[in-house]
């Protein structure tokens, strides 16, 4: 039995006590991917048709090797925030909603570990 | 004091189809769904690295399904994807800062994002496929 009146429940970081963090991580990641998603396209399009030694070659630039690193991360740091939006909207049942939060995550890590090991894997 | 009578079945809103579709709805609901597709081709993305990394036969692997007619409708509705939900995201974020918020605008933006974007994917698909028309 909580003595707090319901506005002090939700005042400073709120229910959840996260506050405004995911709408901020959520807006601070896709500005990042604006110049990350332009630098990818011109990548990508560089590398159409090309065989792997280009491949390895481009990705072995610091540069470029720096720059995939930082739109991998981006974008599965801004698509774990999307997707935990779309599941909180669809998905009410909540052991169902649970695991997929788990999963949502996990899967993200995984891609985001194969593409690093990937890279680091062709710059070393 | 009278008693609490079960609550009655409420009317609830109605279903999509039942709405006018709105170009600010239909951008929406788009965004969402772009979204959502991205976050599955971040696995292509992590097979491309992962391909490169391992070797030529693996590469070879990758390319040949890359070129496959399945796999390059899987990429331009990929790149549509990240046309889509970055020209939309960019409309997104000056609405957070309160540009473009009239109803009259953000209907002729919501135009402007879908036309921008085919027409990215359009270059896309030229300057990826010049053999073509070389």
């Amino acid at each position: 039995m909580t003595t707090q009146t319901p506005l002090a429940r939700v005042e400073g970081l709120g229910a959840a006590r996260s506050g405004t963090g995911h709408f901020w991580r959520q807006r601070v990641s896709a500005v990042a991917l604006i110049p990350l998603s332009a630098w990818f396209v011109f990548a990508a399009l560089s590398l159409v048709g090309a065989d792997r030694d280009s491949a390895v070659a481009f990705l072995h630039q610091p540069v470029n090797a720096i720059a995939m690193a930082l739109f991998v991360i981006a974008a599965l740091h801004h698509s774990i925030l999307g997707l935990q939006v779309v599941i909180e909207d669809y998905v009410h049942a909540e052991g169902w909603k649970i695991a997929l939060f788990v999963l949502n995550h996990l899967l993200a890590w995984v891609v985001g570990a194969v593409s690093i090991y990937a890279l680091v894997k062709i710059a070393l | 004091m009278a008693e609490q009578s079960a609550p009655r079945a409420r009317p609830l809103s109605p279903f999509l189809q039942i709405y006018r579709w709105p170009v600010t709805m239909a951008t929406s609901i788009a965004h969402r769904v772009t979204g959502v597709a991205l976050s599955a081709g971040t696995v292509l993305l992590a097979w491309w690295l992962i391909a490169a990394a391992t070797g030529a036969n693996a590469y070879h692997l990758f390319a040949l399904a890359a070129a496959h007619p399945v796999g390059q409708i899987v990429l331009f509705a990929l790149v549509w994807s990240l046309a889509f939900h970055l020209f939309n995201g960019i409309r997104h974020l000056l609405w957070d800062i309160g540009v473009g918020f009239e109803v009259s605008t953000a209907n002729r933006s919501g135009v402007a994002v879908v036309i921008v974007s085919l027409l990215a994917t359009a270059a896309v698909f030229l300057l990826s496929h010049q053999d073509l028309y070389r």
